[in-house]
């Protein structure tokens, strides 16, 4: 046995690997740590004292200004959207049970983003604030479409890859249609949309992003139990009484929930998905109660860290965030690929 | 006593029928096995009596109750099943798929109780496998790595085990240390085993019980003494063959006609000796 704790009453019983926790408590402090990192940093360097009273209402006007309507809003946005991409990858690489799933690669985040070049290029009526809402139904969409095209007799999870896979080309076929098709003005737009940026974080979308993660994280948890099963494969999982296909569609909505929100708030972000969810099995295994934590904690800092680098290294230049998770996740995708050759 | 039983089973593999109408009834607390010829319907049989497979029409009665009505769950409890060539993730420890076959006794609030702890170490225990309850399963041997998965199956605490062709892929000596186990395991507990294997002469030697299926259905089934002749191993196998008794255990030995090299007779008699 590895050190553990056990609580048990007549009503509960949990089992903690002592490791597990420690680390999920570091990796949970570090992002409360960035929290007051992400509002220093910036053309005007903030000291944590500065910061710290701006929060609470007693700074100068000026810095209360940064802090409160600028860098706080997209250092919590950066992080609350990194983790629901975070736990997204989590479940589908868990229901998949392939490393190589992420929500980009199954055609979650495309349906997205033709949803909301369509509604840059055609809604143009309509105020900016409804492309989140445009973004999040493309890849509700997109997601329920690739799971009845997926369907015979339930779903397995190489048919769910193979035909995202496909819908997902498809889909970056039409954004690319749609932004040749539309004026320079709408496609500069969409292109900043489409490699993801946090720029322009408002309260507005932070309060959003933070009810969905606090909602869907919890009950992921709950199920985690029965993702523990279906890594035995289909029949093993079926025989210890899993209702596999109620789970599995469950799981998979929650995943298209968190991912979809957060790609309608931040943008294309790519591969954080994906990345998240290994970083934390390095850290803490492969059980998924603590996999689900530790995947929120490292999507989440993934994603500031893309964040922070892209507003502050290029002064005045406010780089794509997706441009810096993409240049380390497309690599780390290319290795994935190579290291799993043989099991392919 | 029966436990488990399949009645008028019909099933098919898209439009092609696999199982027609057929009934059987497991004995409780013997070793059932299914022979016959290769996609004769065994694995579908055993599978759908698993509840993995759906029937199509005709029920699967467990201690009398149609499964079809129970919660998955409760089945858990008293039946488990160990797939053909099952598949643990890579590096999971034996003890971390052992604890697996609890989940049918846990919820969100339960999730490590007494009685799990207990059970999984009662499995280890009982499968020899505590001394490698560390060790990943994918690095095992393929016969240790069997008895990990049953140790899986008994922490379950189930009172059947349905095993789909559990010594396949197995050397003779893995397949033997398999089946002793599932030997010891019927005749200390009184477990019921049911299970499908391809060797005829191992079926005989293990089973109390033998269900020959032959065309989508049920050829003949009742003791290895009773029904092992060479019309059954003609029909269900279309073999000619030579039934004798096995000269350790007395059970019926099928040896099959054919080609092969004649021995001379002087290591005949060298061996008898």
């Amino acid at each position: 046995m590895k050190p553990a704790i056990t609580v048990r009453s007549s009503r509960f019983s949990f089992i903690f690997e002592k490791r597990t926790v420690i680390i999920n408590l570091i990796l949970f402090f570090l992002a409360v740590f960035a929290c007051v990192i992400g509002p220093m940093l910036g053309h005007t360097l903030l000291s944590p004292y500065e910061v710290v009273t701006a929060l609470f209402g007693n700074g100068s006007g000026a810095n209360e200004f940064i802090v409160m309507q600028s860098r706080l809003p997209r250092t919590l946005l950066s992080l609350v959207a990194g983790a629901a991409l975070g736990v997204s990858g989590m479940i589908l690489q868990g229901i998949v049970r392939n490393p190589l799933a992420a929500p980009d690669i199954i055609g979650v985040t495309g349906g997205g983003a033709v949803a909301a070049v369509i509604f840059l290029t055609y809604g143009a009526g309509l105020s900016i604030q409804f492309l989140p809402l445009a973004a999040v139904t493309g890849s509700l969409l997109v997601a329920v479409l690739t799971y009845f095209l997926a369907w015979q007799r339930g779903i397995t999870p190489i048919r769910l890859v193979l035909i995202g896979i496909g819908i997902s080309a498809i889909m970056s076929a039409g954004t690319t249609f749609m932004i040749v098709v539309s004026s320079a003005v709408t496609a500069s737009q969409a292109y900043l949309w489409l490699t993801g940026s946090v720029y322009g974080a408002s309260w507005n979308d932070v309060g959003i992003l933070v009810t969905v993660v606090f909602l869907t994280i919890p009950v992921t948890m709950v199920f985690s139990r029965s993702l523990n099963t279906q890594q035995l494969g289909n029949d093993t999982a079926l025989g210890l009484g899993v209702r596999l296909q109620l789970d599995r569609l469950i799981l998979l909505l929650f995943s298209v929930i968190l991912a979809g929100s957060a790609v309608a708030l931040v943008g294309a972000v790519g591969f954080v998905g994906l990345i998240a969810p290994h970083i934390a099995r390095t850290l803490v295994g492969k059980t998924h109660g603590a996999l689900t934590l530790a995947s929120a904690s490292s999507g989440a800092l993934l994603l500031f860290g893309a964040d922070l680098a892209a507003r502050t290294l290029f002064y005045p230049v406010d780089i794509p965030a997706g441009v810096f998770t993409a240049g380390v996740g497309a690599p780390f995708f290319l290795y994935l690929l190579f290291r799993n050759r043989h099991h392919m | 006593m029966k436990s488990l039983e399949a009645k008028d089973v019909r099933f098919s593999y898209d439009d092609k029928l696999i199982l027609n109408d057929l009934t059987v009834t497991i004995p409780k607390g013997k070793i059932t096995v299914f022979i016959g010829g290769n996609g004769c319907g065994k694995s579908t049989l055993l599978r759908t009596m698993a509840r993995l497979l759906k029937t199509e029409k005709g029920m699967i009665l467990l201690d009398g109750e149609d499964i079809s009505t129970r919660k998955t769950k409760d089945i858990a409890k008293q039946m488990s099943i160990l797939p053909q060539g099952p598949s643990a993730p890579e590096g999971l420890s034996v003890e971390q798929l052992v604890k697996q076959g609890r989940y049918p006794h846990q919820s969100f609030l339960k999730q490590w109780s007494l009685e799990d702890e207990k059970m999984v170490s009662k499995a280890l225990r009982a499968t020899g496998m505590t001394e490698h309850a560390l060790s990943a399963v994918d690095e095992l041997s393929g016969g240790q790595r069997q008895r990990a998965w049953i140790a899986m199956t008994l922490a379950q605490g189930s009172d059947t085990l349905l095993l789909d062709e559990p010594t396949t892929y197995l050397d003779m000596s893995h397949q033997i240390d398999v089946l002793d186990l599932l030997y010891e395991l019927n005749e200390k507990e009184q477990r019921t085993v049911v299970m499908v294997l391809h060797d005829m002469n191992l079926a005989c030697r293990y089973a109390h019980h033998l269900v020959a299926m032959r065309n989508k259905t049920i050829y003949d089934a009742g003791a290895p003494d009773d029904i092992m002749t060479k019309k059954m191993v003609r029909d269900v196998f279309n073999m000619e063959c030579m039934i004798t008794n096995d000269p350790i255990f007395g059970s019926p030995m099928v040896i099959p006609h054919g080609k092969g090299r004649m021995a001379d007779e002087s290591s005949i008699r060298a061996k008898a000796k």
